[in-house]
């Protein structure tokens, strides 16, 4: 299989959605799960591939109705907690 | 490092506000005080929260507000208010609001570090606390 590709999201792809990679990457670290981490910007994350879509739910709601791409929405972008059980649940279940 | 670290001129304590507009304004005037943004950024961002909602707000009570890097934009800067009463940016999980940081990029990624910095901080609920039960900027400022 090759490396999981994940997108974070936010309005222009440089705040939220940095804050959320950076949490993600040290939750997928400590789950041992390789996987590369990218963000994007709400405008163009419905046609750029990838695996999953992290985003806020705000965004998230407007992102499944036009992405095939199963979206993961996170509420709070700082809570190691919340991301993990999200990851935990989608890539170990 | 130091470049990292958010300068003490963009820091504000107690800061009233009646709304999440007022708010962003009040946080991104700090940016704009110290010329390392124009004020066109200011109302960029608060256009950005009215076009895609309140995303912003990414945590309980935090949010950062953006825009993209522009010609309003002249260096790479974070700045934070701390409301002295919350309020509500529409995010029903993390409302209200009471830190409200800006940041403004030169660049896509020229800003990376600073974000990385922020992270960090925003992830240790202890600091978070901290930062919000300060009363003086120089408090924040030794907290950050």
């Amino acid at each position: 299989m090759s490396k999981l590709k994940i997108m974070t999201v936010c309005g222009f792809g440089l705040g939220s959605s940095m804050v959320l990679k950076m949490n993600l990457e040290g939750v997928l670290r400590e789950l041992k799960i390789e996987a590369d981490v990218f963000t994007g910007d709400v405008g163009s994350a419905q046609s750029t591939p990838a695996d999953y879509i992290f985003t806020s739910k705000e965004l998230g709601e407007k992102l499944s109705s036009q992405t095939k791409t199963p979206v993961v929405i996170i509420h709070s972008f700082v809570n190691k907690g919340e991301i993990k059980e999200k990851a935990e649940e989608i890539f170990q279940g | 490092m130091t470049e990292d670290k958010i300068k003490k001129e963009h820091i504000a304590t107690g800061v009233k506000v009646a709304d999440w507009e007022s708010a962003i304004q009040a946080s991104g005037d700090l940016l704009v005080k110290s010329e390392a943004v124009t004020s066109d950024y200011v109302k960029q961002m608060i256009e950005s929260v009215n076009k895609n909602g309140p995303y912003i707000v990414i945590g309980p009570g935090i949010a950062i507000a953006h825009a993209r890097p522009s010609e309003a934009v002249r260096e790479n800067a974070i700045s934070l208010a701390i409301l002295e009463k919350g309020v509500p940016f529409g995010n029903e999980q993390n409302d209200p609001v009471d830190l409200v940081f800006s940041f403004s990029a030169t660049g896509s990624d020229s800003h990376l570090k600073m974000i990385e910095e922020l992270s960090r901080i925003l992830l240790d609920e202890e600091k978070v606390e901290q930062i919000r039960k300060s009363k003086t900027v120089d408090e924040v400022y030794q907290i950050l």
